[in-house]
């Protein structure tokens, strides 16, 4: 009965023809290692996100008058509103979690590298939507925190030489963050940027399936193919890779209701303490920052101060920190290793990259911290470590002294 | 396909047509592009509002709003008038000389009536709200120096008395003054200038 049924849809559908070409018979390399949960987990939390999302806004109110309350509201009264609003912030603070230890596996095994420099631009348009849906998404329970930091991002628009100020207001739909702000970010949070979202991790997958997926050793699994065409090196995603994910999901799905049932605020690293207080438009909070997985290119923006070639430190702070993102989609030409792995690279790349790796995280905790003393004079020099690790990436990959590449997977 | 077997008159429609499809596009784009600039109410919201200012004391500052936005009107004392002309080295712009304010306003004190200040409660860095200072001195907290002023809590911008920036801050400029005027001496019109009885 069962084949009958699948045998008719084959004939309307290539129901058989997706699942053996994405599941059954995509070989993936057979020495993935903990490094490759990360783009699973992001999908999982996407997931979540999505349903989360979709209950938050069926008891939501986008009014300036009505959002703080209706937030309230959800935490209070509705039947288990508090657990769906927890898994949606906790969820948003996950997902960069997720995506930037995604992202830096792509770093440590060349995953960026030919002939994935498409899966990593998909990639890197992915994690730009998700910034901007978290930054929207953070205008919405219209605290003083929200409004104050859109109000402060949105600002960075003025920057801009002459379309600036008519940029920023087309943002906002009025001369500050009002009400018309909130009601747009709802849109685009709820319907716009998450079409995007999964329409862009779509292509990310079919991209990386076209290609086949990259591996600790930073080695072609298709040149060693055996008498069937399938690489002597590759097993079949399902139900090899299935059942490995469903350990990494397991795992990160006990931290992550640890988190929501003991720690949903993580002591005002997910939820800030300010954005308790209802919106206040003539108050700014005493400390304006924003949530933890901007604070690295926030670093970036404060540690510009100095006015330079005639242009004001405003916007070389602005110039920065979007460099600080556009430099990532040069990253597969930047690099002129001859090997992908950091396992057959020499010293130097091995170097740079911790400096890096310190430097983000360094510029990301004081970017919690108010710009002065120590501080100010640690963010500049991780900021210069930062680009150094980019502008300087084609020289140092090709002097440094790479080990022999092995013919086959270790 | 071979140059001689393309139709040139059909490759020429094609192009015609795929040309006027794209300036439709364009013009199609714009009412969506258009409906997210500020609508009629958010304008008419922009309209001047009225202050009566007859109960702020020498020293003390009021806070209303116009536009969504905080403005600050202060009653300077003869003492904080007295003390501008004296920080003008610390600032980036004593002399008012880029565009914040009204020309009526661009003098000394930035205002009409030397006592009266009015400002736009906006940072000129990143749009925070800076807080008062207005004390002289160790009572503000930011040191025995002090001028007496406002300072940005978000990135430590400096203005005095005037909204005049200091030297070495974020903030590029001096805090805007808007339009205003005086309907009668103890009632200001923000948003508009205009004198006398409205």
């Amino acid at each position: 009965m069962m084949q009958k049924v699948l045998a008719w849809i084959d004939v309307r559908f290539p129901l058989t023809k997706v699942w053996e070409e994405h599941l059954a018979k995509y070989y993936a390399p057979r020495n993935f290692n903990f490094w490759y949960y990360f783009g699973s987990l992001a999908l999982l939390v996407l997931v979540i996100q999505i349903i989360t999302g979709i209950v938050l806004a069926m008891h939501y109110k986008p009014d300036a008058r009505l959002a703080f309350a209706s937030v309230e509201y959800i935490m209070r009264d509705v039947p288990w509103g508090w657990l769906m609003r927890y898994l949606h912030s906790t969820g948003a603070s996950a997902f960069f979690v997720v995506v930037y230890l995604h992202m830096f596996r792509g770093l440590l095994y060349g995953s960026h590298r030919n002939p994935r420099e498409l899966i990593w631009i998909i990639g890197m348009l992915i994690f730009i939507a998700l910034m901007a849906e978290s930054f929207m998404g953070y205008l919405l329970p219209w605290g003083n925190m929200s409004y104050w930091g859109a109000q402060v991002i949105i600002s960075l628009f003025d920057a801009i030489p002459l379309i600036g100020p008519t940029l920023a207001e087309w943002i906002r739909g009025d001369f500050v963050v009002s009400d018309a702000t909130l009601n747009r970010f709802f849109s685009l949070h709820v319907a716009a940027v998450p079409l995007a979202l999964v329409g862009l991790v779509y292509v990310h997958i079919v991209a990386l399936h076209k290609v086949g997926s990259n591996n600790p050793d930073g080695i072609d699994i298709k040149k060693h193919k055996g008498a069937d065409g399938v690489p002597l090196d590759g097993i079949p995603f399902h139900p090899y890779y299935t059942v490995k994910d469903m350990v990494g999901v397991t795992v990160f799905l006990m931290l992550f209701a640890a988190v929501i049932f003991f720690a949903p605020e993580m002591g005002g690293w997910f939820l800030e303490h300010d954005n308790f207080v209802p919106a206040n438009i003539l108050q700014t909070p005493p400390e304006i920052k924003p949530l933890w997985y901007f604070t690295p290119y926030y670093s970036i923006l404060r540690a510009n101060t100095v006015n330079f070639l005639w242009i004001p430190a405003k916007l070389w702070g602005v110039f920065f920190m979007g460099l600080s993102l556009v430099l990532f989609f040069f990253l597969p030409w930047l690099d002129r290793s001859p090997v992908k792995s950091i396992r057959y690279r020499g010293w130097i790349f091995k170097t740079a990259l911790t400096v890096f790796a310190i430097s983000f995280v360094t510029l990301g905790y004081v970017g919690t911290k108010p710009p002065e003393g120590l501080y100010k004079t640690l963010a500049q020099v991780c900021t210069v470590l930062y680009f150094a690790f980019f502008f300087l990436m084609p020289w140092y990959t090709r002097i440094d002294k790479i080990k022999p590449v092995p013919d086959r997977v270790t | 396909m071979s140059a001689e077997s393309v139709n040139r008159k059909r490759r020429r429609l094609l192009l015609v047509t795929t040309g006027l499809g794209a300036v439709g596009g364009l013009f199609t784009a714009f009412p969506f592009v258009m409906s997210m600039t500020p609508s009629a109410r958010a304008r008419a919201m922009g309209a001047p509002v009225t202050v009566d200012i007859s109960k702020l004391e020498p020293g003390q500052r009021l806070v209303v709003e116009w536009r969504g936005k905080p403005v600050w009107i202060v009653r300077r004392t003869q003492a904080m008038l007295d003390g501008l002309p004296k920080i003008d080295n610390e600032l980036a712009d004593p002399k008012s000389e880029v565009n914040q304010q009204p020309v009526y306003a661009q003098n000394e004190w930035r205002s009409i009536k030397p006592s009266i200040l009015v400002l736009v409660g906006i940072c000129t860095h990143l749009g925070c709200s800076p807080l008062p200072k207005l004390e002289v001195g160790p009572a503000s907290g930011l040191g025995a120096d002090w001028p007496g002023g406002f300072f940005c809590p978000c990135h430590g911008s400096k203005f005095d008395l005037a909204g005049r920036v200091f030297k070495d801050v974020p903030a590029p400029s001096n805090l805007v003054v808007p339009q205003y005027g005086f309907l009668s001496d103890t009632r200001i019109i923000i948003g508009v200038h205009r004198e006398g009885a409205a």
